[in-house]
């Protein structure tokens, strides 16, 4: 097939001959690193709501689409290339979902939090994550061997580091690490996600009402006291907006690391040296974020305007997904792409998404991995794989992880 | 020796800070908005390079290099 769509592209008398495209997503693979990436450049695909997109993969198209203001990150903008069926658009439930929203609503939204995540910030947060790493270390040892590293370390920090930016008590995470885990899972049918989601939302209702009368020094109280109060956004905002960070703030950084976890072990020459020399943690966690690219499906886009990206045009409705995991596989940028290799220099990855919607909280991110993957390899010098890397479990998830990790040390 | 001058345009800057993480000597971020404040618009050849980086990587396209 990959053949004949060569020969329609070079072929102008073929064009009015569709070659059936490929599905999208294909099966996910089994094991901690992305399918390889597609040979095309730019194809056509089939998703699983029967609608066509543009499969864009090249580190250039990727980083052009996602910077250009030709592409709309609405989903509800006609065109739109949803890999699943989703419900009717409702006011009540898309409010503040800024992902969502292109500028100027968009811009209006991230910049009121903006400054909650920059590095700064992380940093005068960094000792609470070592302690919060730390204490997950020492209940990880308690549990006794083999213990499962995703329950009992990659979930909990991130978790709990969140709560406490927020200002979410963390002994309500079991609920929302449930509900999250429904809603990301790509087998939950649309109703029973929507029902999670208005779990999770009548849930931070009622902790802004907490907020509200009894304002804490976290996140959800200073946009409820400077932005609520003021009639800057609305109720139905707060909650969005408390939502997207809840579930963004827990579920991408635990699948990292439980998956940054296995790579390392799977590379013991790598995670000798990264022991031997503690300043190659920041190397290790841009190289872990290329090589594992959590955001398996891309980020879908729809084209406002007629317009091209590379050198192919894309009309006004058309769907496209910038693939991630490709772009982070491109051979011309990143040589041996399909090594995992901490010194090869991988700043230029796009693990955290391209343009003005790229990942809000990757100072948040890059400081827990950094903790959490040097404290784990000081800590525990001669943790080991307790399974047969072919038993691993992976979720089949909006964001990639592994279900379980269990370990020795 | 070349010169390199820098622009940022703090209307396009979505607060991102990966200028802030390549080049800390260079750029900054203002404690109100998150945005892009520019500490040294001519900096020395040492950082030129982490500088080049750093506007590669920009995902809003909003640092501007002049090289002379």
């Amino acid at each position: 097939m990959m053949r004949h769509s060569k020969m329609l592209q070079g072929g102008p008398t073929l064009t009015t001959t569709e070659a059936t495209p490929k599905s999208f997503p294909p099966p996910p693979p089994a094991g901690p690193r992305p399918n390889p990436a597609p040979e095309a450049a730019i194809e056509r695909v089939l998703l699983p709501t029967g609608t066509q997109a543009w499969l864009v993969t090249r580190h250039d198209d990727v980083r052009q689409l996602l910077r250009s203001p030709d592409f709309s990150a609405d989903f509800t903008a006609p065109g739109f290339p949803v890999l699943r069926r989703v419900p009717p658009p409702d006011p009540k439930r898309s409010a503040g979902l800024f992902i969502r929203m292109d500028a100027p609503d968009h811009t209006f939204f991230r910049r009121m939090l903006t400054s909650e995540f920059m590095i700064k910030n992380m940093r005068t947060l960094e000792p609470l994550i070592r302690q919060t790493v730390v204490g997950a270390l020492d209940s990880l040892t308690a549990a006794g061997q083999p213990a499962d590293l995703v329950e009992h370390f990659a979930l909990p920090v991130p978790s709990m580091v969140i709560c406490h930016l927020l200002g979410v008590p963390y002994a309500d995470h079991a609920f929302f690490q449930n509900r999250s885990r429904t809603l990301l899972a790509w087998s939950t049918p649309p109703e029973e996600a929507q029902a999670a989601a208005d779990d999770l939302r009548a849930y931070l209702e009622r902790l802004i009402d907490v907020k509200v009368a009894e304002p804490g020094d976290d996140l959800v109280s200073r946009l409820a006291t400077e932005r609520l109060a003021t009639g800057e956004i609305t109720r139905d905002e707060l909650v969005g907006l408390s939502l997207l960070l809840l579930i963004a703030g827990h579920e991408t950084t635990a699948n990292m690391i439980g998956l940054s976890a296995l790579v390392l072990l799977q590379h013991p020459e790598q995670l000798r040296e990264l022991r031997d020399d503690p300043a190659l943690i920041d190397d290790t966690v841009e190289e872990l974020l290329r090589y594992l690219t959590i955001v398996r499906q891309g980020l879908p886009r729809v084209a406002v305007r007629d317009t091209v990206v590379g050198d192919h045009e894309i009309k006004a409705g058309e769907g496209v997904i910038a693939l991630l995991s490709a772009a982070n596989f491109d051979a011309e940028v990143f040589a041996a792409a399909e090594e995992f290799d901490l010194h090869r220099g991988s700043h230029s990855h796009v693990a955290f998404g391209f343009g003005v919607h790229q990942c809000l909280g990757q100072p948040l991110a890059r400081s827990e991995l950094r903790i959490a993957l040097a404290e784990l390899t000081q800590r525990l010098p001669d943790l080991a794989l307790a399974v047969d890397p072919s038993e691993v479990e992976y979720r089949d998830a909006v964001i990639y992880g592994v279900r379980r990790l269990p370990v020795t040390w | 020796m070349s010169a390199l001058r820098i622009a940022v345009d703090r209307d396009a800057c979505c607060g991102s800070g990966n200028c802030v993480m390549t080049v800390p000597q260079v750029f900054d971020q203002d404690e109100e908005l998150g945005l892009v404040v520019l500490l040294d618009p001519e900096p020395p050849a040492e950082r030129h390079a982490a500088v080049r980086q750093a506007a590669h990587i920009c995902p809003a396209g909003a640092i501007d290099l002049t090289e002379s």
